[in-house]
């Protein structure tokens, strides 16, 4: 019930931005302008999605940035470099994000190191992969058409296929979270995990099924973004993870685990692009859009504590 | 003469949950006053209203006929019933903890510091290193943390919730030493229980509250422990169920044999029957606790095998035990049982979602209701409803939920490790029940407890543990208080 709360605490905080942007100027309310904020919303909403997880249960990963570019390059690599037909290549994308969620899971639930230190370790290591495998250029999906209509495509008219992957991505998400015994096992091992394993569930086997969800979500991240780029840019995702986190803290979902659900996270997730939006329509430089989104956060996050110490006793 | 504490018309209410109305209290000087009543009752709400920890909605106290604040007041001190220790820090730091002796008014003088817990301890007669990390502790050893710190204070009224829950005979002797040593002209001790028959021996009279209601305070020299009872459920209680008979041909489902850990356990070997409940009994440390994560998997071991019917295994985390289907319920609720931001639906559910409470990966929310609901029901957990968050539950309810836990997922072997801690005389007359009729379905039931009486009235056959050694086995028949003593306390290390 007061996860409930909280995520009208998000939802009225996105009604109340989106009202004072309409206010401030008409441009913000057009149907155009509220698809283009859906259509940014997909990248840091698909990392967030996933990232949820991982934060459900305790845990951080920092590695979905650059994994993300990462992803994109293998992606690349598939379609452009070896031109396997681009659904193949999308799918082995989604899994080689699989794999470095796997890689994060083994090293936190496995080996026992800190979720923080492992993932950096991972953000370093896909970093560095992307550059290498791309030789540091951009691979352009020019000769994949099909590719790119997977984010700019239109199935309904006037309406971007990118963001019918993110509605669809956010459904699977809700359910497995909600419904499925992964998700239930998520919230046990981040309220306690000892508990959790004395209570006979496989903690290490369950966290890497975690750690590797989150991947896939990843995976995904990389092609929609090769996609909607038209090239895959292994130079670019770092910072992305901070931005996904901050959706989902936004969102309600509680850095010490145990709390949090899809709908918080995606509401976290537009209200950082209808600020982003609507401080650009407004022509606020960039610098200043970051100092109001920090300044979000903060607020959003406090507000999360203060109900949390007043239902404490 | 004034009494030295009093408490009148207080109320106190939750969302959902009128935990205290119109409630009465009296402690007079040099008194020791037990409050006892059921799981919920509103008991600790009560004692957190007296030092300020809540706030009540209404009524006033009174410390020696004047006015208290209790937000204010140094004069309370109290033991919760869930522990309030950091468990990074040492014995001493937690003792005095906020109170440090300084050196230049910004060092803290560990050797003072030390020094002065060394005597405390000394003084309250406890054998505890004031080094030692709180959390290598058991939870016993803990409790006395809890205890010094307390006694540490001077301070004139002393409450003790559940003081007892976590400690042997033994250590209940040395705690009932200490009371009496501080009650005296100038102050008194308010003590909770749910061991009856520790009231005799400790207080001088006994409240009864029920439903967050006073009923009555009788002198303790005139009740009956029938009469209290009544006062607290509000019925006449049968306390007779007694265990049925286990066949002596059943087979063995659990084996252990030549058992050792690096920390404490050597070269232990014995069996449990189909349908039988085994009791281990054993002083503070003497490795039951260990026995129990050992077998489970929750701890490595050293040496020794264990067979699961009739099959060698090797248990390697208490997954793999599930899966064998050895469930294991710890003693320390708070650390390994809860998960206290959950709900009481999800802790109940936790263990058998994978086995009984899902389809295919995913979770059938009606059966989850359902069995949390009937649970709620036949172990009376006094809750709003199924979706409350377990920290909202009052300590002897909690331990309801997580013995729930392992009712509802269905284990051929069960090993409970002080089952009954903090549940109150009505509940665990039900537990009891509970265990008695799996036994009777074939199942097989460790049974780990500190409370003889539980075990000479519940186990077919105990075994006694001292300094991590098994030493001895005696027949239900042959078992009695005497004897399980004398063989705890025998041995180098007893
Ligand atoms: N912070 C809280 N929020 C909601 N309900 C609460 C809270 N604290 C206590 N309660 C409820 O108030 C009632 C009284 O609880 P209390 O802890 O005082 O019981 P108790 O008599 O100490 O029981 P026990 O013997 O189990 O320790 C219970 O029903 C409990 O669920
Ligand atoms: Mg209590």
């Amino acid at each position: 019930m007061i996860a409930r709360l909280q995520q009208l605490w998000a939802f009225a905080g996105l009604i109340v931005i989106s009202i004072a942007f309409v206010i401030a100027t008409p441009m913000f309310g057009t149907y155009g302008n509220i698809v283009n904020i859906l259509f940014s919303t997909v990248v840091i909403g698909l990392l967030a999605l996933g990232t949820t997880f991982v934060i459900v249960t305790g845990g951080i990963d920092l590695s979905i940035g650059t994994g993300m570019a990462l992803c994109a390059v293998m992606s690349g690599t598939f379609v452009v470099t070896w031109g396997l037909p681009w659904p193949v290549g999308v799918l082995l994308a989604v899994l080689f994000g699989g794999l470095i969620g796997l890689i994060n899971g083994f090293s936190t639930a496995r080996l026992g190191l800190p979720p923080f230190i492992a993932t950096l370790a991972t953000m370093l290591v896909a970093q560095g992969l992307a550059l290498v495998v791309s030789e540091s250029t951009p691979i352009y999906f020019n000769d994949a058409p099909g590719y790119l209509l997977l984010s700019t495509g239109t199935i309904i008219p006037e309406f971007p296929n990118a963001v019918l992957v993110l509605i669809a991505a956010t459904a699977v998400a809700a359910v497995l979270l909600r419904k499925s015994v992964l998700g239930r096992y998520a919230f046990a091992m981040g309220s306690n995990e000892e508990a959790t394993a004395l209570s006979g569930i496989d903690v290490t086997r369950w966290k890497i099924a975690v750690y590797t969800l989150a991947g896939l979500f990843t995976g995904l991240a990389g092609v929609m973004i090769s996609a909607r780029l038209g090239s895959a840019q292994p130079a670019t995702g770092a910072g992305y993870e901070l931005q996904a986190i901050a959706a989902v803290v936004i969102g309600g979902t509680s850095l010490s685990g145990g709390k949090g659900s899809i709908v918080g996270t995606v509401i976290g997730a537009l209200i950082i692009s209808v600020l982003n939006n609507g401080l650009q329509l407004l022509s606020i430089p960039q610098e200043w859009q970051n100092v109001i989104l920090g300044i979000v956060i903060l607020i959003a996050v406090y507000a999360d504590m203060a109900r949390r110490r007043t239902a404490v006793l | 003469m004034t009494s030295l504490l009093e408490a009148d018309g207080v109320s106190k209410g939750f969302p959902g949950v009128q935990a205290l109305s119109d409630m009465h209290l009296e402690l007079r000087h040099n008194e020791v006053l037990a409050l006892v009543g059921e799981n919920g009752a509103g008991k600790s709400t009560l004692m957190k209203l007296l030092t300020g920890a809540l706030a009540p909605d209404a009524g006033h106290f009174r410390l020696d006929g004047e006015a208290l604040d209790p937000h204010r007041s140094r004069d309370i001190s109290i033991i919760h019933q869930e522990f309030n220790l950091m468990p990074d820090l040492t014995v001493a730091q937690n003792v005095y903890i906020g109170r440090e002796p300084r050196t230049l008014g910004m060092f803290v003088n560990e050797r003072r510091l030390n020094e002065r817990t060394g005597q405390l301890l000394d003084r309250l007669g406890l054998p505890l290193d004031p080094r030692a990390l709180v959390k290598d502790l058991t939870v016993a050893r803990q409790q006395m943390v809890e205890i010094a710190k307390a006694l540490s204070h001077d301070a004139r009224v002393l409450i003790m919730d559940e003081p007892t829950a976590a400690l042997n005979d033994a250590e209940v002797e040395v705690l009932h030493g200490l009371i009496r040593r501080f009650t005296g002209p100038d102050s008194g001790v308010i003590y909770i229980s749910h061991r009856m028959e520790e009231l005799k021996r400790v207080s001088d009279r006994i409240t009864v509250i029920r439903d967050g209601r006073f009923v009555g305070t009788v002198a303790t020299a005139e009740a009956e422990l029938p009469q209290i009872i009544s006062m607290m459920v509000g019925r006449e209680l049968n306390t007779g169920a007694t265990p049925v008979n286990v066949r002596e041909d059943r087979p063995p489902v659990l084996r252990i044999d030549h058992l050792s850990t690096k920390s404490l356990l050597r070269d232990i070997s014995f069996e449990v029957r189909e349908g039988e409940i085994l009791g281990v009994a054993g002083l503070m440390g003497a490795g039951r606790t260990e026995l129990a994560r050992a077998i489970v998997g929750a701890d490595p071991v050293s040496a020794g095998t264990i067979s699961v019917r009739g099959r060698t295994v090797r248990i390697k985390n208490p997954a793999r035990a599930a899966a064998l289907r050895i469930g294991y319920l710890s003693e320390d609720r708070k650390q390994f049982g809860l998960l206290l931001d959950q709900s009481v639906a999800a802790n109940i559910a936790i263990s058998a979602l994978g086995q009984k409470l899902s389809r295919a990966g995913f979770v059938d929310d009606t059966k989850v209701r359902i069995t949390a609901e009937d649970a709620v029901r036949t172990l009376k957990i006094k809750t709003p409803g199924v979706r409350q968050e377990a920290r909202y539950l009052s300590g002897g309810n909690q331990q309801k939920v997580v013995v729930a836990r392992w009712l509802a997922k269905e284990c051929d072997l069960l090993i409970v490790d002080e089952p009954t801690r903090g549940i109150d005389v009505g509940a665990k007359e039900e537990i009891y029940q509970l265990l008695n009729d799996l036994a009777a379905q074939g199942r097989s039931i460790v049974m780990i407890s500190s409370e003889l009486p539980e075990i000479l009235r519940m186990a077919h056959r105990v075994l006694v543990m001292s300094g991590g050694r098994l030493r001895g086995e005696l027949s239900a028949a042959e078992a009695t208080q005497e004897r399980i003593m004398h063989l705890a306390t025998s041995g180098a290390t007893g």
